[in-house]
């Protein structure tokens, strides 16, 4: 089994000069670039991704926010749309799994995935490169979104530096959903699946939570439920670091409610660990 | 040595589907193998196999002397794929696609930037270079595709239908990309339902039905296997009939199922296997025109590898619905028939 061939060719690829790793990151940034540029050619997928947070800002703010009875301020709807905030920024950030999952299981059905395993490139590439563009997306809608906020009258009482880990935070949380989606997007394989098998769980998942109504509210097991939700750590902790909580608002006795902030960094590196792991596996064997 | 494409044994099973059932397949350096077969024949997934797409139950291969299954991702420095569909970013640009292939394929930037111009030059696509493929017609798309797999001028490519779904005029342009291509020392691996395509692209072919390979051969070697020539003649007069079939007769190819001269009266034609090739069908017409016989119509006919494939495998390349549905004539009707009748003497002398 010697070499056999000496046919043309001229600009032979070279061997990746950095090693795994850096090829690995050049990439991903390509594949990146390239589903930014599909982005900016489909704004309307952006802008629809907005409407539905707004209109959840509306309702909760104005039609339920006088109903609802939040611990340690009764119900105060000003007080509530400040609290609300958090809630809807975290179940927006999750919603680009949707995103993520159509995108690649766009990529299976039209032979992209075929072409880009028959290249010589990095193996997680194509999904680094699809979650690291929905992070960037994702950013994009938190700055629309915060915005509306600010003028429904939500503010943040904390220094610049909590805010900002607050939002840091929120994006983590996004791009380890998206992970999520990517393996949905590999394993549904048409788009239409992939965005409804990236939507169904999340309703629940972030409805049995803190995000908009406080725990202490619901039947104990419920109650459970939401105060180990991932989803709620990042929301109880994001409320801390804008002081967007009540000032008697009293806190959980759950580890992840009193310790928000680890428990939030905590669960989105774990939930990026496995389905990172799980997709990668899942794409090398991938075919339209 | 191996050649350039090499396979041994390659069994892939799916679920109750065995879609490789022990393919060998050996591809001498800078020879095109046609891969031809019908539908679910397993063509795409041999392909897959070489490519490193999927992985095999059991056999092994060999691409560009490197192992398929040890060494997969030096296997795709290699190679170039253009498969079934034109894998393409229909929101990006062509020449965005094929920079984005070329720094996948480790190109650096500024070097993939100018393999891309070059492509887009050489495939008729400079002119829509920056729009989005999705205003791209089926042709431009499929040419796109096989720039895309031609950005390092890979010594093996592999092309799964290339033209499947295109116009007569897009096909033909994208033969003459492929054969200047082939002119240039790339080793291909072509599949294919068109035997038109296969003939006139590969240098070899091996037909495929149910995952095996069931003949090999170039495209010659494959139509004698059919039942080599016959020569037709259309007489001018229905009274010369008798006179041109006894003539006919004397050249009869013997000892065949098919021996003798197959007259149609209403189209005044005879058909009758032969052996002697152009200096036999010379001697024909003379003897004709020496007995004063007025022809219309003569001519020496080879099987075509629609024949060669229905020999084999007792079914139509194509779906039989669509065949059916395409005759354009009673005389292709009648055609299809003859080669049906045939294909049942062939098989009776393979029983034997």
């Amino acid at each position: 089994m010697t070499a056999t061939t000496s046919a043309p060719t001229t600009p032979r690829p070279a061997a990746p000069a950095g090693g795994g790793l850096r090829q690995s990151i050049a990439d991903s940034l390509v594949m990146a670039k390239r589903n930014l540029i599909r982005m900016m050619r489909i704004p309307e997928v952006v802008v629809f991704g907005l409407f539905q947070p707004i209109m959840f800002v509306v309702l909760f703010s104005y039609v339920f926010g006088g109903s609802i009875n939040l611990p340690g301020a009764g119900l105060d709807p000003g007080l509530y749309r400040e609290f609300l905030m958090a809630g809807i920024f975290a179940q927006t950030v999750t919603f680009a799994t949707a995103g993520a999952g159509a995108g690649i299981a766009e990529d299976m059905h039209k032979g992209l995935i075929d072409r880009f395993r028959s290249l010589p490139m990095a193996r997680g590439a194509v999904l680094t490169g699809r979650t690291l563009a929905d992070l960037v997306q994702t950013g994009l809608t938190l700055i629309v979104l915060a915005l509306v906020a600010m003028l429904v009258g939500w503010r943040t009482h904390e220094n610049g530096l909590k805010v900002l880990a607050g939002f840091g935070l929120l994006l983590l949380l996004g791009y380890a959903f998206t992970w999520i989606g990517a393996l949905i997007g590999l394993t549904v394989r048409t788009p239409e699946a992939a965005t409804s098998g990236g939507l169904i769980w999340l309703f629940p998942l972030t409805f049995i939570s803190n995000a908009f109504v406080p725990s202490q509210n619901m039947p104990s097991v419920l109650r459970h439920i939401a105060e180990w939700n991932p989803f709620s750590a990042t929301v109880q902790a994001c409320r801390e670091l804008f002081g967007n909580l009540p000032p008697d608002y009293p806190v959980p006795d759950a580890w992840p409610m009193q310790h928000p902030g680890w428990a939030s960094l905590i669960w989105s590196v774990l939930i990026i660990a496995f389905f990172r792991t799980l997709a990668v596996r899942k794409y090398k064997s991938a075919t339209a | 040595m191996p050649g350039a494409i090499y396979a041994e044994g390659l069994v892939k099973t799916f679920g109750a589907v065995k879609a490789l059932d022990g393919v060998d397949l050996d591809v001498p350096e800078g020879t095109v193998l046609g891969l031809l077969g019908p539908n679910g024949a397993g063509k795409t997934t041999a392909v897959r196999v070489l490519t490193t797409l999927i992985k095999p139950d059991s056999g092994n291969a060999v691409v560009a002397g490197l192992d398929v299954l040890k060494q997969p991702h030096d296997v795709r420095r290699s190679i170039g794929l253009s498969g079934q569909f034109a894998a393409i970013d229909e929101y990006l640009t062509g020449r965005e696609n094929l920079q984005m292939v070329g720094q996948l394929y480790q190109l650096s930037a500024r070097d993939a930037k100018l393999r891309a111009a070059e492509l887009l030059d050489r495939f008729n696509l400079a002119d829509a270079a920056d729009r989005t493929a999705k205003t791209y017609s089926g042709g431009m798309r499929r040419r796109l595709d096989l720039a895309a797999a031609l950005v390092v001028r890979p010594p093996v490519m592999f092309m799964d239908e290339p033209t499947t779904g295109l116009d007569p005029r897009n096909r033909f342009q994208l033969w003459e990309v492929i054969e200047d291509l082939v002119a240039g020392g790339t080793t291909l691996l072509l599949t294919t339902q068109y035997l038109e395509e296969a003939d006139r692209l590969a240098h070899d072919i091996a037909v495929v039905d149910h995952g095996k390979v069931i003949a090999r051969g170039t495209s010659d070697q494959l139509k004698a296997q059919t039942g080599g020539e016959r020569i037709e003649v259309v007489v001018h007069d229905r009274e010369e009939i008798p006179t041109a079939e006894a003539l006919l007769g004397k050249h009869s190819l013997q000892g065949t199922a098919q021996s003798g001269v197959t007259v149609e009266q209403h189209t005044r034609r005879l058909t009758v296997p032969v052996a002697g090739g152009a200096k036999l069908l010379a001697e024909v017409i003379r003897e004709l025109d020496s007995r004063g016989i007025e022809i219309d119509d003569i001519g020496l006919r080879r099987p075509t590898l629609d024949d060669v494939f229905i020999t084999l495998t007792g079914h139509a390349a194509e779906d039989e619905e669509k065949r059916t549905g395409t005759v354009p004539d009673e005389e292709a009707a009648t055609d299809g028939k003859k080669q049906k009748r045939r294909s049942k003497n062939q098989k009776k002398e393979a029983v034997k």
